[in-house]
């Protein structure tokens, strides 16, 4: 899981976030500004600051945010001057947008605010749809508007082509106001509140944000079109309230609540994908009429609220089609505010202490949770005293060193005469003691207060004090900082309860200790004080039910934890025991065995028998489970090895048979996991050949994973495979996302004899996974289902092997999220228009993709026992073809081509519903965050090449399309350190990197590309070139080898391109400005040996279809070319080519020729 | 009571050469100090005893209890067969402990002194100190048996053997209990004076 992060206020207006990960606070990149409110999400963070102005603080990423701007140069020709820029008085603009209505001249085109940069100038598009013009990016036209194409012909009479630009969002990591002025309505009225949510809405378009705002007066706002590539939204819209509004929250989904002035909740209804802003109010009632709601913050499925009198409500029965749900249930402790985070976790701030809580035991099942917990992680700035903001109260500063140095004598003098008044109210327990009671201040408060602990006592009473000044937003006293942002509610609450203990203290001691004031306060950076919240916000923190957060506990000095979770243990990260204890043990086998290696074994040979039942698929028709006992025989030879055969036996005609298989033979031992059954194939060579595993069934889940893990030691075991895989391992995933490696034998690339590919050994590896990559120096990457990016950490073994299969160390929590498709099919009749009633002859009203299995919501489970589901089925408007606002999709009939609007012809319509199910699983893999990947390529190195000192080239695409180039990539560090962007036109699909640096990628649009220029000393290249396509095929995936290039289209067929190497330079085939050198030829890779199993690549997109029984061991044939491909990708050194005879063939440099490919 | 051969190693022998000499008598069982195990069913109802001791101190026995006959048979298999991985497969489950804590609720562990008539000290100690410290062997040993630690300026007189190593005493209780315990998932630890060459 990747960190994610809580973002809070203090009162003093500083930002602080806390790491998922992190034990401490740290203090926000830019503070040059002070807050009282900020909302975040997970890409960015909104704030409202002290001068009431709003702010975007978006988070940094590897990958710029940038906008593409287009402008068109249109001309006609006449007979005098060709083309020229004259255009008839009916025509459009000469320079214009798409549409032509609009006049648009490059110099007109204006960046949106100081935020934006330009990264290049102006340049001429060269790619028509997927394939290069040739001709100064002109296409041709009879007449405006029309159908343009890419050759001039006779009749071309008008032309025109496009102009790009892009800009680049430049201020990431620091606020970025938020311009009010270009607004048509000028605000009139500063913001009092504001939230961010709604992620969940729609994924139309990326990173799509509802930011809401309350401005002072009561009225509501919506900033319109908030999105990731446009992170500053472009301008306020008023919202018709019924009265005027205080505080709004805005949930990740369809929920909005907002508190009005007289205490009552307004309700939104009616938020959904088309209408995001949603259509009517709803009031919902305070829990008691005489203490209105002051504050409430929503999450997907969950309403929280606080009342005047600091009493904490939970909403029952909110779901979307209910946002107002049904009653208040009262729940323990006393907040000034509450904020629900991702997840609907819960985080509070209470009232007495201002401390933060986080609510614990948030469950899908329990959405109220269990109990309240302090969060009491440390500041960062508790350690280095680099609190820029402080220097707002520099007469602190002057005194600090001396404070800090005779604390002990003069905290107590001041603080006695608060502590002595309001023992019960603002003292704060220490951190580590327990905290688990907020309402019971007196409780926590007996803890005892130590020496030590009266150094905090000054801040306590430095922020109330500092309050006092200020109830109404005037200028305080000079003695405080001049502009305070927390002004209203942090201030006017004490105000309004005068007999509340918080609000007592300061009118009793504040101006008394006024003037110890910035002495206290610069004192918490010494004490181990506790921060005074004022505001929080959990929309960017992804908290698990699973994951272990360290905010709870004080962290002294050294860390605790045995488990280091670091990529290998090297000898500086182990303690000083821990080396002794492996040292001493070493000694002691020495002393104790060693010198006694001649004695003779007093057990020559050992026998070993495990027996067990399982079921068996029987060899004969008709095929069935059966019930059999099996038994391992487990053998030690006089040489020390150890061998094993598994005996099945089984009646048939009641006639006691049995089976054998030698595990020395076995080839792969697959888990089959289906809904129902926990079963496992186990394939030999002569088994593989025929097509029928010995498959065997176990009763439990757990029965199956001991039985598996014994099999599979076993084998490794007779075949002396052990520990983790060679960097020349050859990895593999199954349709299924299981990970197998098989280690290459001397024998395998032989020319004379090459090993048969159904002979290779593979044992599997915990983990899941979608692709994988690897180089021989052992840096190997994977790809989830979910497109999350994985490094492998050198460990073998976890999933369901346990125990001595399985490293000891380097072994993480993985999981992976993938969604589950059903179609709901509907039928025009004349009387009642669509209806789920088909003809006798039409498919299932509700179905899989084919139509041939029926699938409804209720019947569908997870795709084995492993899943389980983690959302509730929604209509999925990303099919191809496209859909209407309900994600209907029409056709003439079933089954034919959809399309996304309703014809006359249509008589048949369908829905596609997704539901996205989980896998939590256990292997060698960390997790390569943030940026999620849907490609990924490693340069394949020789065994000579490495310790060259380079490190190794790795490129992937990014789920959005955008290309990316690791740095830092090494044996020791595999997970790299940083992404580097590389600029392109259009999002892409597919990446390769051949072995001489020749990187390849397919754009979604089927164009092939070629990256000029790179080298270990260039990493990212200089320039794209367009490569034509094979004439008519979009390409949809590239393979690089070192003497020719793959292709598959997207009819699944295969392209290959011989001699990659620099394309010949051809000055129309430079697509794009991001890189301005001259290409050079680099002659790279002919007449080297060719290697790269280049077809690999060429498998996939036929995966998911394939029966729940098929395992990979059927696999083997499919990449000599018979019979169905199941595995999903092949990644490793990959071999050269094992039994491809058909790579012989050598057309002319720079073509494409279509290459048989099973299918 | 039957101690494990390792540890009857470390306490009478650790300074003996090898190989062990020992001396196995078939007549007069010394029926008043050992107990007498008439068959082998017997040392395997011992045996499991002492893991279940073990669990009840490490999760107040709720681990063993979930576990099914066979798994307790197999515990005690691998052990006889010297089968490792068999053995390691359910005693795995045993040495695991809830996320959300740092380790066992007690640690069961028994000190072992030549020089006392005492047979060992055994008694409720958890890993985690109150402050969330991880409590070390050095702590566990001030607590129950400071006599076994070296004073401040003395000179070290007693050596303190696991499994024929002498772990430092900052090393954390919790660890040595998940790596080091014997098969009956119990630290035993022997305090043996230092040898005097």
């Amino acid at each position: 899981m990747p960190d994610s992060v809580l973002w809070a206020v203090d009162l003093f207006g500083r930002v602080y976030t806390l790491s998922t990960a992190g034990q401490y606070w740290e203090l926000c990149k830019d503070t040059q500004l002070e807050f009282k409110r900020v909302s975040a999400a997970t890409q960015c963070c909104w704030g409202i600051a002290c001068d009431n102005q709003v702010y975007v603080y978006v988070c940094a990423s590897d990958v710029p945010i940038r906008r593409r701007e287009e402008a068109y140069e249109n001309q006609r020709w006449n007979p005098v001057g060709g083309f020229c820029e004259k255009l008839l008085p009916s025509d459009r603009w000469p320079w214009s947008d798409v549409s032509g209505l609009q006049h648009r001249p490059l110099d007109g085109v204006a960046l949106p605010s100081l935020h934006w940069e330009w990264e290049s100038d102006w340049y001429v598009d060269e790619n028509f749809g997927g394939e290069p013009t040739e001709k100064g990016g002109w296409t041709y036209a009879i007449d405006f508007p029309a159908t343009y194409t890419r050759d001039k012909k006779w009749n071309s009479c008008v032309r025109r082509r496009r102009w790009i630009r892009y800009r680049r969002y430049k201020s990431r990591d620091s606020w970025a106001k938020i311009p009010s002025k270009d607004d048509p309505k000028q605000l009139p009225d500063p913001f009092n509140d504001l939230s961010v949510g709604g992620w969940e809405i729609t994924d139309e378009p990326v990173g799509r944000l509802s930011v809401w705002a309350v401005s002072l007066q009561g009225k509501v706002w919506y900033r319109e079109d908030v999105s990731h590539p446009n992170p500053e939204g472009s301008s306020w819209s008023l919202m018709d309230t019924p009265a005027e509004a205080a505080q709004i929250s805005c949930g990740p989904h369809d929920l909005l609540w907002v508190t009005l002035w007289e205490g009552q909740a307004l309700v939104r209804e009616g938020i959904s994908r088309n209408n995001p802003k949603g259509s009517s109010w709803s009031v919902v009632e305070p829990p008691t009429s005489e203490n209105g709601i002051m504050h409430v913050s929503v999450g997907v499925a969950v309403v929280w609220a606080i009342t005047k009198d600091r009493k904490v409500w939970f909403r029952r029965g909110v779901n979307s089609h209910n946002p107002c749900g049904t009653s208040w249930i009262e729940m323990v402790g006393e907040m000034t505010m509450v904020n629900v985070g991702l997840n609907d976790q819960v985080w509070g701030i209470s009232c007495d202490d201002r401390a933060m809580y986080f609510r614990q035991g948030v469950t899908p099942s329990e959405l109220s949770g269990k109990t309240w917990k302090a969060i009491v992680a440390g500041r960062e700035s508790d350690r280095s005293h680099s609190g820029s903001s402080l220097s707002l109260l520099s007469a602190g500063c002057f005194f600090g060193d001396e404070v800090r140095g005779s604390g002990e004598s003069c905290a107590p003098s001041d603080t006695d005469a608060s502590s002595d008044a309001e023992r019960p109210g603002p003292d704060q327990p220490v951190p580590a003691e327990s905290l688990d009671c907020p309402g019971d201040p007196k409780g926590s408060s007996a803890s005892g207060p130590g020496t030590s602990r009266t150094t905090e006592h000054p801040a306590e009473v430095a922020s109330p004090a500092t309050q006092t000044p200020r109830p109404e937003p005037r200028p305080g006293p000079a003695s405080t900082p001049a502009e305070v942002p927390w002004t209203n509610i942090d201030l006017k609450e004490p105000k309004k309860t005068p007999s509340h203990p918080v609000a007592g203290l300061p009118e009793t001691t504040g101006l008394s200790s006024l003037e110890v004031l910035p002495l206290g306060l610069e004192e918490p950076y010494g004490a181990d004080d506790h921060p005074l919240w004022a505001w929080v916000s959990g929309g960017g923190c992804a908290v698990e039910a699973h994951s272990v957060l360290k905010w709870f506990s004080v962290q002294l000095g050294l860390s605790p934890s045995v488990q280091t979770l670091s990529l290998s243990i090297t000898p500086a990260q182990t303690a000083a025991w821990r080396k002794q204890i492996f040292q001493q043990l070493t000694e002691r086998t020495k002393r104790e065995l060693e010198n006694f290696r001649h004695y003779e074994q007093a057990v020559e040979q050992s026998v070993w028998v495990k027996t067990g039942t399982l079921q068996w698929w029987c060899n004969w028709k008709p095929h069935k489970w059966v019930d059999v006992r099996v038994a391992l025989e487990q053998f030690t030879g006089h040489d020390g090895a150890r061998d094993s055969i598994l005996f099945i036996y089984y009646v048939v005609h009641e006639e006691k048979k049995y089976i054998h298989v030698f595990l020395n033979e076995v080839t792969a031992l697959v888990p089959v996991l289906n809904e129902a059954k926990h079963s496992f194939a186990l394939y030999t060579p002569e088994r593989t050949r025929q097509r029928w595993p010995v498959r065997l069934a176990a009763a439990t889940e757990q029965d199956m994973n001991d039985w598996l893990a014994l099999l599979s030691l076993s084998c490794c075991e007779s075949r002396k495979v052990h520990g983790r895989p060679s960097p020349q391992a050859i990895w593999s995933i199954t349709c299924k996302g299981d990970i197998f490696v098989s280690e290459p034998s001397p024998d395998l690339e032989d020319p004379a004899h090459p090993l048969p590919c159904d002979q290779m050994f593979w044992r599997q590896v915990g983990g899941h996974l979608r692709v994988v990559e690897a180089n021989s120096r052992g840096v190997v990457w994977g790809i989830g289902y979910d497109h999350t990016a994985w490094v492998y950490t050198g460990g073998y073994g976890g999933g369901c092997f346990q125990g001595l299969a399985s490293s000891s160390s380097n072994i993480y929590t993985q999981s992976d999220v993938k969604s589950v498709y059903i179609y709901e099919n509907q039928r025009w009749n004349p009387v009642t228009g669509y209806t789920s009633r088909g003809l006798p002859t039409d498919r299932y009203m509700w179905s899989d993709a084919t139509g041939l299995q029926e699938c409804t919501k209720a019947s569908t489970k997870p795709p084995s026992l492993q899943w389980s589901w983690v959302s509730d089925w929604s209509i999925d408007f990303s099919v191809p073809g496209g859909t209407d606002q309900e994600g209907w999709q029409y056709a003439s009939d079933f089954p034919a081509s959809y399309h996304g609007y309703k014809t006359m012809k249509d008589f048949v319509r369908r829905r596609c519903w997704a539901r996205k199910c989980k896998l939590v699983t256990s292997g060698p893999w960390l997790e390569v965050a943030p940026i999620a990947l849907g490609d990924v390529s490693i340069i394949p190195e020789s065994p000579g090449a490495s310790g060259n000192g380079h490190s190794v080239a790795l490129w992937a695409v990014s789920d959005k399309g955008d290309v990316l180039c690791r740095l830092g990539v090494s044996e020791l560090n595999p997970a790299g350190s940083s992404w580097l962007h590389v600029g392109t036109d259009q999002p892409f699909a597919s990446i390769s990197i051949g072995a001489c640096y020749q990187v390849w990628a397919v754009a979604r649009d089927g164009s092939a590309f070629y990256r000029g220029s790179v080298s270990p000393s260039q990493p990212a290249g200089d320039c794209w070139y367009h490569i034509p396509s094979p004439p008519k095929q979009r390409l949809k995936q590239v393979s690089v080898g070192q003497t020719a290039v793959y292709a598959l289209d997207e009819n699944g067929l295969g392209h290959r391109q011989q001699s990659p190497g620099e394309p010949q330079p051809e000055p129309g085939n430079r697509v794009s400005s991001h890189g301005r050198a001259a290409p050079r030829t680099q002659g790279a890779g002919l007449g080297l040996r060719h290697r790269g199993w280049l077809g690999s690549h060429l498998h996939q997109g036929q995966c998911h279809q394939g029966p729940q029984e098929r395992v990979p061991g059927d696999s083997r044939r499919a990449e000599r070319g018979a019979g169905s491909p199941q595995w999903a990708r092949a990644g490793g050194r990959r071999p050269a080519g094992v039994a491809r005879p058909h790579l012989l063939l050598r057309p002319p440099p720079l073509t494409w020729k279509r290459e048989w490919c099973p299918v | 009571m039957h101690y494990p051969i390792g540890l009857l190693f470390d306490l009478l022998a650790s300074s003996s050469a090898l190989p062990w000499n020992i001396t196995v008598h078939f007549k007069s069982f010394p029926e008043k100090d050992l107990l007498h195990c008439p068959s082998k069913d017997a040392i395997e109802a011992h045996f499991m005893s002492c893991v279940k001791e073990a669990d009840a101190l490490k999760h107040k026995s709720q681990v063993i209890n979930e576990m099914q006959k066979k798994d307790h048979k197999q515990l005690w298999m691998g052990l006889q067969n010297d089968r490792f991985d068999q053995f390691w497969a359910i005693n795995r489950k045993l040495m695991e402990y809830p996320a959300e804590e740092n380790g066992f609720r007690y640690i069961p562990f028994r000190i072992y002194q030549t020089t006392t008539e005492r047979p060992f000290i055994q008694k409720l100690f958890r890993p985690v100190a109150a402050d969330g410290q991880l409590h070390t062997l050095g702590d566990l040993l001030k607590e129950v048996c400071p006599s076994a630690l070296a004073p401040e300026d003395g000179e070290k007189k007693n050596q303190v053997m696991i499994h024929g190593i002498e772990p430092m005493l900052e090393t954390p209780l919790q660890w040595l209990s998940e790596h080091l315990s014997y098969p009956d998932n119990f630290l035993h630890i022997s305090i043996i004076p230092q040898p005097t060459d």
